[in-house]
């Protein structure tokens, strides 16, 4: 039986994540290696890099979604909010209402608008009506949608453009108020518009929370991050201030991907 | 794509080269057209002013080109808005010249003036080196040729001194003098032009402008 303490992340440094030694390993596969580096707190981190980098991968470990994954291997340490997310102790669950998740492509439930954001919070026990409103207003609102919405909440999800689809789901993700938000090229599905809102919206929401996201849109990485994180091979190259990389990077292989002379 | 990028740029630096040569061309022409009183090169350095001007818009026009269809970085960014910022200066060389011509066609006699011939060839061949240290990316040429502007001042302060000296003397030749005082001023000038190129050929390389990183 394993043994469980209650899990508890301190968000109050300046450090949100802390990634020391960290290897991971499909089956034989090494997939990331050796990687050191932090994510500070009420910033946006942007991970770049050709596919099959790893900067995905890296993404998932944050919520230990490549636990999912069979003869996924991990060592080194990940700390989020001070807690090492991999210590046997550590409760996924109050790891995965902390670091919340968008993916590549919008995947609402099948279910009505405001079902869609209550559901989170009523799987951590919010019962009362007036409070599940609350939080879907508030979620809504933080996602720049209220206004559009707010007189169709019961209308499927499945009803809305891909672009609202998108910002729903990071409603959905921001009812259980974490503390981190990962997105995975969350606009590669989504045409110019509602990528630019999309980026607005992250801008505002670094203020309540830090925010890690995968593009392959070197122009996005450098507009909306504060800090970009370079991968190649499964290898962190180069990391520092999104000014500093897509100005004057100090590896080759930065400058060689930023410029697209390869990946 | 990266292969057509590389071929717009080649053909931004062979343009900015073809402008720059046209511009120092120039500067040694106006400054035959004083020492051999020249005129039929006066004009020519006159007339030529509107060649060089139709590669600043061209070099302006494909330089923002590049800018939309490739979105530049980091290195690529620098060289292309270091273009941007050179063809100003070139453009202002090229004027100069075509000042300096119609000065001397104002004089309208030969100014055998070895000073004011070094000077003018000290500071085209800097203008020369600034553009070729920015095309081949060369830190140490553009330092050089920024260094060599100490030449085309102490030229220039000789030529000052000189001149109020004659002004003195032959108080009847005051309007010549001091036109050759205004050449040898725009002189000057041409060789601050080539600094500025130098400069931007540094930025180009490192990102560093003047001692302090621009980017």
């Amino acid at each position: 039986m394993k043994e469980k303490t209650q899990t508890v992340f301190d968000f109050s440094g300046d450090v949100a994540v802390e990634i020391s030694g960290l290897d991971l390993y499909y089956g034989t596969f090494h997939a990331l290696k050796n990687i050191n580096t932090r994510m500070m707190r009420n910033k946006i981190t942007a991970l770049i890099g050709p596919s099959g980098c790893g900067k995905s991968t890296l993404l998932k470990t944050l919520n230990r979604m490549n636990d999912l994954v069979d003869g996924c291997r991990v060592e080194g340490t990940v700390k989020v909010g001070g807690t090492d997310i991999y210590d046997r102790r550590t409760d996924v669950a109050v790891l995965r209402k902390s670091v919340g998740m968008v993916f590549q492509r919008p995947n609402p439930f099948p279910m009505s608008i405001y079902d869609n954001i209550s559901y989170g919070p009523r799987t951590f026990g919010v019962k009362k009506k007036g409070e599940l409103g609350e939080i879907v207003e508030r979620s809504l609102k933080a996602a720049n949608l209220w206004d559009e919405l707010k007189d169709q909440l019961h209308k499927s999800a499945l009803a809305l453009s891909g672009g609202q689809q998108q910002r729903l789901c990071i409603a959905r993700a921001l009812a259980i108020k974490p503390e981190i938000l990962l997105m995975d090229e969350p606009t590669s599905a989504l045409d110019p518009i509602s990528t630019g809102k999309i980026e607005e919206l992250c801008e505002s929401l670094k203020e309540e929370l830090t925010v890690v996201i995968v593009t392959h849109n070197m122009q996005q990485a450098a507009r909306i991050s504060d800090d970009t994180a370079f991968f190649l091979l499964g290898e962190l190259i180069e990391s520092g201030p999104t000014e500093k990389i897509f100005s004057s990077p100090e590896k080759e292989q930065t400058l060689n991907y930023i410029s697209g002379r390869f990946g | 794509m990266l292969k057509r990028y590389g071929e717009d740029l080649n053909r931004l630096f062979e343009e900015l080269i073809k402008m720059a040569a046209l511009a120092t061309d120039a500067v040694r022409k106006s400054a035959r057209a004083l020492t051999e009183g020249d005129a039929a090169a006066a004009e020519e350095v006159v007339r030529g002013d509107d060649a060089v001007d139709g590669y600043e818009k061209e070099i302006e026009q494909n330089a923002l080109r590049i800018i939309v269809k490739y979105q530049p970085v980091a290195n690529d960014l620098r060289e292309v808005t270091c273009a941007l910022k050179m063809i100003t200066d070139i453009e202002r060389i090229a004027d100069q010249a075509a000042d300096i011509a119609s000065l001397s066609a104002k004089i309208g006699e030969a100014v055998r003036y070895e000073k004011v011939t070094a000077m003018a060839a000290h500071v085209a061949s800097m203008a020369e080196s600034a553009v070729n240290a920015f095309v081949n990316g060369d830190i140490a040429a553009a330092q050089a040729t920024i260094k060599s502007d100490d030449v085309s001042d102490a030229l220039f302060a000789e030529i000052k001194d000189e001149m109020c000296d004659r002004l003195k003397s032959r108080p009847e030749s005051a309007e010549k003098i001091i036109y050759v005082m205004m050449i040898a001023k725009y002189l000057e000038r041409i060789g601050d032009h080539a600094v500025n190129i130098a400069e931007w050929a540094i930025f180009s390389v490192s990102g560093m402008y003047k001692d302090s990183r621009l980017m």
